[in-house]
């Protein structure tokens, strides 16, 4: 039945190219989390006012932030290829395209960060150091935990955007569904791979939020 | 236990200086329930966090348990700080944290081990009345609870010193009474120092010793609650004051009978503690031949005794007035005559 209305689907080329879209997604999801809590999290510290206050460096990692969220992803692409040879030995493949995926999606969910640490209410922070807590502890057992479901709710947007970012990468030669939908879809001119392609990546993207969602209600105590 | 010395706390701002606490000397004894009373932008918020180093004062030093708070930092000033905890007007939990959670925060940083943390957390559950709570979440809870949960989280290391940042200011009024309650208790059980800032007369009289009056910075008053009750000087003082005995809602009436009654004097008489039990008025009458007419009067009680104010009009000829007079004055009574309200 699936073979007659997608005539020209090779199912197996097509779970290889889902298997490798999941895998980008994945695995830059998880490092852009690492990456930009991190980097938000400086950014919040050393805000005006906050524990760490600091002009410099508030202005350097926010510009830098800025930069490379402004540059569009398919431009950062290009730009990266000589790094993406450097890091990884190629610029073809699934891992070729991780870079290029975090350096994108970490400032955008830096950005995100902030706003969720911001959110959290002074007054908390105040209580934890007016009990002798450390910065680490502050980190760790109020910052974090307090920001928890906009923190999720944030990867979670994240990545659904770095789900869009693998197709792009794609066509450049990353593998995954948006290469299969470009190269065997487009190019050949069979319309039903690239529906087939276009189903299975809302088929992840709609998974991802689900998760997100229910993640993010679970843990709000609020 | 607590010395405040030359305190002045300076903030630059973008319209200039401001001077939030100016020139201020303090001494709080061990034991004590320390009240310090303004109202909002008196200063009063940077002067409690002066005394756990959540700010450093501009100039003077800070000594609180023998202590230089304002001049130490890092994990010096993190230990210091595992003795005087704080509790707030907005209770400041975590709410991530269930309320067995949150008082064991403080133990966490404190670095006692698991098992201890959680016979010192019931024990404290105990201790603030909230057995059976313990697996609620912040949210769960009504604000008197919470203040509970603040107050326990605050006890949790066995302080020295309990700061109290406007800690019943987002209460009503029955739970305040609840809360103060429960410092009071706190502070004879464990022998705690309160330190306490507010903007309410009625906390101070409720459970505080000694009290000072903040404005614009500047301590203008302190002094033990019964007598600065009983004898205000400052005008803020006296504004404070009649906001617990509810002399501000007499002074139309005042006014009223000031007008109807050009003769005869309109007198404001202070009692406190023994003076509040005798029959002073009925014997003006009995023995004097006066009429003595009450315009207002309440009692209120302080941790050290009730006090009373009672305004009384007083006709009969000017000779049987003064004679009034005096034999108020040999009560012993603060008497004050008024002209004017």
């Amino acid at each position: 039945m699936l073979s007659q209305l997608f005539p020209n689907v090779n199912w197996e080329k097509m779970t290889e190219a889902l298997y490798e879209t999941v895998y980008m997604t994945a695995v830059s999801t998880i490092i852009t989390f690492i990456l930009g809590l991190a980097i938000g999290i400086v950014l919040f510290l050393t805000s005006p006012y906050q524990l760490w206050a600091n002009k410099i460096v508030y202005f350097l990692t926010g510009s830098l932030v800025n930069i490379f969220r402004s540059i569009p992803f398919i431009v950062l692409i290009i730009l990266l290829i000589p790094f993406t040879k450097f890091l990884v030995g190629s610029i073809r493949g699934a891992n070729a395209a991780l870079p290029a995926l975090i350096i994108g999606a970490a400032p955008f969910y830096a950005r995100m960060v902030l706003i969720a640490l911001r959110e959290i209410d002074k007054g908390v922070i105040e209580a934890a150091r007016s009990m002798g807590a450390k910065t680490s502890t502050i980190i760790f057992k109020v910052l974090m935990p307090e920001s928890l479901p906009a923190l999720i709710s944030g990867i979670t947007v994240t990545a659904v955007a770095l789900v869009g970012y693998t197709a792009m990468a794609g066509i450049i030669g990353a593998g995954g569904l948006g290469n299969l939908a470009y190269l065997e879809g487009f190019q050949r001119n069979r319309s039903d791979v690239t529906l087939m392609a276009t189903i299975l990546i809302l088929l992840v993207v709609f998974i991802i939020q689900y998760i997100g969602d229910f993640i993010t209600a679970k843990i709000d105590k609020r | 236990m607590i010395e405040l010395r030359t305190i002045t706390k300076v903030y630059k701002t973008k319209n200039g200086e401001l001077t939030a606490v100016d020139n201020v000397n303090l001494s709080i004894e061990k034991g004590e329930i320390y009240g310090i009373i303004g109202y909002s932008g008196a200063g009063k918020s940077t002067m409690i966090r002066l005394l756990n180093g959540l700010e450093k004062p501009t100039t003077g030093s800070v000594i609180v348990n023998q202590e230089e708070i304002s001049a130490i930092s890092g994990g010096k000033l993190r230990a210091a700080r595992q003795k005087i905890s704080m509790i707030f007007q907005h209770f400041n939990l975590l709410w991530s944290r269930t309320v067995e959670e949150n008082i064991a925060f403080p133990l966490e940083i404190a670095g006692v081990p698991k098992q201890e943390r959680t016979k010192r957390v019931a024990e404290l559950i105990d201790l603030v009345g909230l057995t059976g709570r313990g697996k609620a979440y912040p949210s769960q809870l009504s604000g008197g609870q919470k203040q509970r949960v603040g107050i326990a989280r605050a006890l949790a290391n066995n302080p020295e010193v309990l700061l109290c940042d406007e800690a019943t200011s987002a209460l009503d009024p029955e739970t305040t009474d609840s809360i103060l309650e429960l410092l009071l208790d706190i502070n004879k059980r464990l022998g705690l120092t309160i330190v306490l800032i507010t903007h309410e007369m009625h906390v101070i009289r409720k459970i505080c010793h000694r009290v000072a009056v903040m404005e614009a910075g500047k301590v203008v008053e302190t002094g033990k609650v019964l007598e600065v009750f009983q004898n205000p000087q400052a005008p803020i003082t006296k504004r404070f004051v009649s906001q617990v005995s509810g002399t501000n809602e007499t002074r139309e009436s005042i006014e009223q009978i000031l007008e109807n009654y050009p003769s005869g004097k309109l007198v404001k008489v202070t009692f406190v503690g023994q003076a509040t039990e005798q029959p002073v008025i009925s014997q003006l009458i009995k023995e004097h031949g006066v009429d003595v007419n009450i315009v207002h009067g309440s009692i209120s009680y302080t941790t050290s005794g009730p006090y009373g104010t009672l305004i009384v009009h007083i006709d009969g000829t000017e000779e049987q007035v003064q004679t009034a007079l005096h034999v108020l004055a040999k009560h012993e009574l603060q008497t004050e005559v008024i002209e004017h309200a």
